[in-house]
């Protein structure tokens, strides 16, 4: 469990890093905290001839509030956002989604762009995000462009990202007064990638929301639109009218055809909602994030 | 004493290096001129290799099976009448039978270089169709492992006590019941560093081993040299549970390219070779019927056991080791008057089965206790009715059970009734008749067991397998200045030794433990032992040290008599002093006069000295029967399959203990993997033989939040023919585990009609298993 030969380089600056990617030839790795790609590089799964580490670069490990968005650039780190050395726009959604990532040590180095641009469907970053309706800043020789996170996770390790193009931030947009929030994810021991992972992020005075259904077997099945899930509306009651029926069939349509998946997939979802409802609810969501 | 011997509490004096991050192992050793090995490994679990192709830049690095002039394969032959012997090549030679099988050797200065080489290596393999599944390769027209035998049976046993008188009771529970195949994973993976040494002209192997002398053994018959030019030298080792008891072929294949190249050369394993290519364990499969009156009494066992043993017959425990245990061990702690059982040990493509802490009696206990809990709920009684019936009584003591297993001592029901008492049955039962708030299910598991422990030759006589235990001896000798060394064969590889067999040592001679060394670990200075296996050490070696201290203190009671002007008779020897009866001496003393001052010694003084090799075997060499309750209180998540261990006793008879806290350490340490095969340890495969999980992120291990804090309550029976009455207690914290957090689950999720039968119990098993119960009712409704 050795990498193949490669080259290191450590680029200084955003523009360095673009020049460098613009004129590589060969096979190119962006590595920040290296979590998911050090072991691939260990395995040999992966063989770049070049591998570009990002920590260098001081812009991408900024965070900032921009006219009520939070910008996170793309090398802060899980355990930044869980020990609250990033401004914060969701109420603490954002830092409890990093605390229950993986383990510690792997909070400490991964960073929430790399997790991104990785793409793994059972990584917290890619539902809660998706859920938040985050969009994530990409940088490239033409300039730089914006993509809803839903947008930019193509597939289960895939992403719309250019060859010569680099994820410097990601842009999470406020959670407004009275929306509400649940996320749960279902592990088999703690510390392991979820088997299911359910988030909403509902608004019920306005009367719309997002549902999100993570850790399957492509991108995160996103309802823009979660009033179905409700029996057509989304108000203050929202959580006694979750309709499982509903959620099952959404995921049969979208080819889950496990049944067993199926149910733990609803259950997980339901307990988001649960967990987003504004009263303690006495079933099952009295442990949520861990469930 | 000063309270530092037999039963002292002792924190252990090993830890203070290996907990500061200065414990030695075999991946620390640098040795100038160091070449670094990986091995090309077969990508199939079965096919014929056509053509091996090695880059011409390559040729003198790479070394395939034509290479090895005069290494042979290993063979571990049981004697048992059917056994149908494998031979497992050093490197694959016409084909090759499991995944990971070695096929090339490639030699570089550091290891990435090493696996570019291998990278560069090019199988032309013809793949033939993979026998995966045991019992598929049980039946006529399967694909075969050894096409020579005519079928994929290592062996079949049967054993049957009068069967047919059970056949007419009013209980009659049939199951099937099986145990996931497991990886052992030690901290420390399996790694050799071979040199020469000229000067003794001596091959000298450093290996994590947990029984060197077994491993020269191997290697002298493997390599076709005398045993005289081979010197192994087993340093710290992290972690053995059985794994590191095996001869691998990449031992042998290191020793040979050292001879060829001459320099030193080493092989570290990584995480993927272990968990794809080596350390497969524990994957048996049980038919059980259990025949009983309705009050719980059983009337006989019957049984069906498949082990898969994989593809070779790993050296030295054989490839029937587990099946043929099973069929020995299967009635556990209970009396009942008929049993059948019937074994097979089956060839397949995969690893060879490897002995894992607990061996085969986490599998029986599994299946036996599950089916108890069976029993129990047919015949509507409490699980602890059924086992309070059948446990073996205090005053049947000694016993000879149905499989003429003779138990030493002990008070089986106290156990189960202490564990009863401590997890408090009756407020569990409360609290699941109230429910829980949250939704979930509580539920109370029992397992009982007992572990047969350094059982000696008259049992491994009979298996007839390469190696077969017979005396153990020990060394002990003083230092001039009064210190203690003790040599022993078999090793420590965390059971905490330097400590106990000091503890030991102290209990005789009165030396303090922190002057008492241990030496061992190495076949050049240590007496020959099967090493550390079988939960054998602290009865063996202990009795061993033991042994030679009272023999070291005899003659150093001789030699205080003479400083003392005393007669030998007339003097005792008392708080490390030889005492007589006008006066005392010191063992400092004794020891300074005979190394130092010998003009001060009688002319007829015992020549022998202070240095005495000694050897033991106990009184009678059929085992210590330690055995332990266990009692578990879990909740289930039905709708997500989560389990939480809310509470877990054990309540544990070891006889005599050497060092409670060890002792401790031992069930913490076997807790923790128990619960690893109750819930989440397994190495599946797919279709074509090919295991599905290479890093640690699919095999799941548990971590410190998954392993309950146990509460352990200890009982000291005494064996009556071990030395201090102390019994091997190194496995049963894995034993019992599984069987009791299975019977948890089972007791949580009876009301829903669903019975958990395989281990480990996933949490998506588990929810399999609520549907399946539920079907046909829409399954999206309940979800809610």
């Amino acid at each position: 469990m050795k990498p193949a030969p490669f080259a290191w380089e450590w680029p200084a600056s955003l523009p360095a890093l673009l020049a460098r990617l613009a004129e590589a030839t060969g096979p190119v790795k962006l590595i920040a905290g290296g979590q998911s790609l050090g072991p691939m590089l260990n395995l040999r799964l992966v063989e770049p001839d070049l591998v570009l580490d990002l920590t260098g670069i001081e812009e991408l490990r900024q965070a900032h509030i921009e006219g009520g968005t939070l910008v996170l650039g793309a090398c802060v780190t899980h355990a930044d956002i869980e020990d609250g050395r990033v401004p914060d726009v969701t109420g603490g959604a954002l830092q409890r989604v990093a605390s229950a990532i993986a383990y510690r040590p792997v909070r400490n180095r991964g960073t929430v762009g790399g997790s991104l641009t990785h793409a793994d469907p059972a990584a917290d970053w890619v539902t809660a995000l998706t859920a938040l309706g985050a969009e994530v800043e990409i940088a490239g020789a033409m300039g730089r462009r914006r993509l809803p996170v839903e947008r930019f996770v193509t597939g289960a390790l895939s992403v719309a990202l250019g060859p010569a193009e680099v994820v410097v931030a990601v842009r999470v947009p406020a959670l407004p007064e009275g929306a509400a929030w649940g996320y749960v994810k279902h592990c088999a021991k703690v510390g392991e990638f979820a088997h299911a992972i359910g988030a909403v992020r509902l608004e019920p005075q306005a009367g719309r929301g997002r549902a999100v259904i993570g850790a399957v077997e492509g991108p995160p099945v996103l309802l823009a639109d979660a009033r179905p899930l409700f029996g057509g509306r989304i108000d203050a009651g929202f959580a006694t009218r979750f309709d499982a029926l509903a959620a099952d069939a959404i995921l049969r349509e979208a080819g889950m055809a496990d049944a067993v998946e199926r149910h733990i997939h609803v259950t997980v979802l339901a307990r988001a909602v649960a967990a987003a409802a504004p009263v303690a609810s006495p079933t099952p969501a009295a442990r949520p994030e861990a469930a | 004493m000063s309270g530092e011997g037999v039963g002292a509490p002792l924190p252990r004096k090993e830890d203070d290096r290996l907990m500061r991050g200065r414990g030695q192992y075999v991946g620390d050793l640098r040795l100038p001129g160091l070449q670094d090995v990986a091995f090309v490994r077969s990508p199939l679990a079965h096919a014929r290799i056509r053509a091996i192709h090695v880059p011409d830049a390559y040729r003198d690095r790479v070394f395939t099976a034509g290479d090895l002039d005069g290494v042979s394969p290993i063979r571990a032959v049981s004697g048992l009448p059917g056994f149908k012997a494998s031979e497992q090549p050093v490197l694959a030679t016409d084909k090759v039978r499991q995944v990971g099988e070695l096929v090339a050797l490639c030699v570089a200065p550091t290891r990435a270089e090493a696996e570019d080489i291998a990278a560069s290596v090019v199988l032309d393999l013809e793949e033939l169709p993979a026998i995966h599944d045991m019992l598929a390769a049980r039946e006529p027209g399967s694909p075969l492992v050894h096409e020579q035998w005519g079928d994929n049976v290592f062996l079949e046993t049967l054993v049957d006590v009068n069967i047919a008188s059970a056949l007419d009771a009013p209980i009659r529970v049939s199951r099937t019941i099986s145990t996931g195949r497991q990886c052992m994973a030690p901290i420390e993976g399996r790694g050799t560093v071979v040199h020469l040494d000229h000067r003794l002209d001596q091959l000298v192997v450093h290996t994590a081993s947990q029984m060197p002398h077994i491993v020269r053994n191997g290697l002298s018959e493997c390599l076709g040299i005398e045993q005289g030019r081979i010197r192994i030298v087993s340093p710290d080792v992290g972690g053995g549970f059985g794994y590191k008891a095996i001869l691998l072929a990449e031992d042998v294949a290191l020793c040979w390219l050292a001879l060829r190249c001459g320099r030193p050369v080493r092989w570290l394993e990584d995480r993927r070779e272990h968990l794809t290519a080596n350390a497969n364990c524990r994957e048996h499969h049980y038919r059980i019927t259990a025949y009983a009156e309705r009050d719980g009494t059983l009337r006989g066992i019957d049984c069906e056991a498949t082990v898969d043993s994989g593809a070779y017959s790993a050296y030295p425990f054989s490839a029937c080791l587990e099946a043929a245990q099973v069929a020995s061990i299967l009635p556990g702690p209970y009396d009942f008057p008929a049993y059948r059982c019937r074994t097979w040990s089956v060839a397949t493509n995969k690893c060879p089965i490897l002995p894992y802490r607990g061996v085969a009696r986490t599998g029986v206990c599994f299946a036996l206790e599950l089916v108890l809990d069976a029993v129990a709920r047919e015949a509507g009684i409490p699980p602890e009715q059924v086992r309070e019936k059948n446990l073996v009584r205090p005053q049947q003591m000694p016993f000879e059970n149905i499989t003429k297993k003779h138990f030493d001592s002990g008070d089986y029901p106290q156990a189960l009734a202490r564990a009863l008492a401590a997890i408090d049955v009756a407020a569990v039962r409360a609290r699941q008749k109230a429910g829980e708030p949250d939704g979930r299910r509580i539920g109370l598991g029992l397992s009982v067991y007992c572990e047969q422990a350094a059982h000696g030759t008259s049992v491994y006589s009979g298996w007839g397998i390469p190696m077969v235990p017979g005396h153990e001896q020990a060394s002990a000798r003083l230092t001039p200045d009064g210190g203690l060394e003790l040599r022993i064969g078999a090793h420590s590889h965390g059971q905490g030794l330097e400590t106990t067999l000091a503890q030991v040592a102290h209990e005789i001679l009165g030396v303090p433990v922190a002057r008492t060394r241990l030496v061992h670990g190495d076949t050049a200075m240590t007496p020959y032992s099967t090493g550390s296996w079988g939960s054998r050490v602290m009865v063996m070696a202990g009795g061993a040290v033991a042994a030679a201290c009272e023999e070291l203190r005899d003659r150093a009671v001789r030699i205080g008599a003479h400083l003392l002007q005393a007669s030998p008779d007339a003097c005792r020897f008392e708080g490390g002093h030889v005492v007589g009866p006008s006066g005392d001496v010191p063992l400092e003393t004794v020891a300074r006069t005979w190394y130092r001052r010998p003009q001060d010694l009688a002319p007829d003084t015992d020549p022998g000295g202070l240095e005495v090799t000694a050897g033991y075997k106990p009184v009678r060499d059929s085992g210590t029967f330690s055995y332990a309750a266990h009692a578990a209180v879990v909740a289930v998540d039905p709708d997500l399959g989560a389990v939480e261990i809310l509470d877990y006793v054990i309540v544990e008879d070891g006889g005599t203990l050497v060092n409670p806290l060890v002792v401790d350490g031992q069930i913490y340490g076997g807790l923790a993997q128990g619960v690893g095969t109750a819930l989440f340890e397994e190495m599946r495969f797919d279709g074509r033989g090919q295991p599905l999980a290479s890093t640690l992120a699919d095999y799941l291990l548990p971590g410190a939040p998954d392993v309950p804090m146990a509460r352990i309550d200890h009982m000291e029976t005494p064996s009556p023919y071990t030395r201090f009455g102390q019994k091997g207690i190194g496995e049963g914290g894995a034993i019992a585990p599984p069987a009791a957090l299975a019977n948890a689950i089972n007791d949580a999720l009876a009301p829903l009609g669903v019975e958990m039968r395989h281990s480990p119990v996933t949490p998506r098993r588990i929810v399999e298993a609520m549907l399946a119960a539920k079907a046909p009712a829409g399954i999206a409704r309940e979800a809610a």
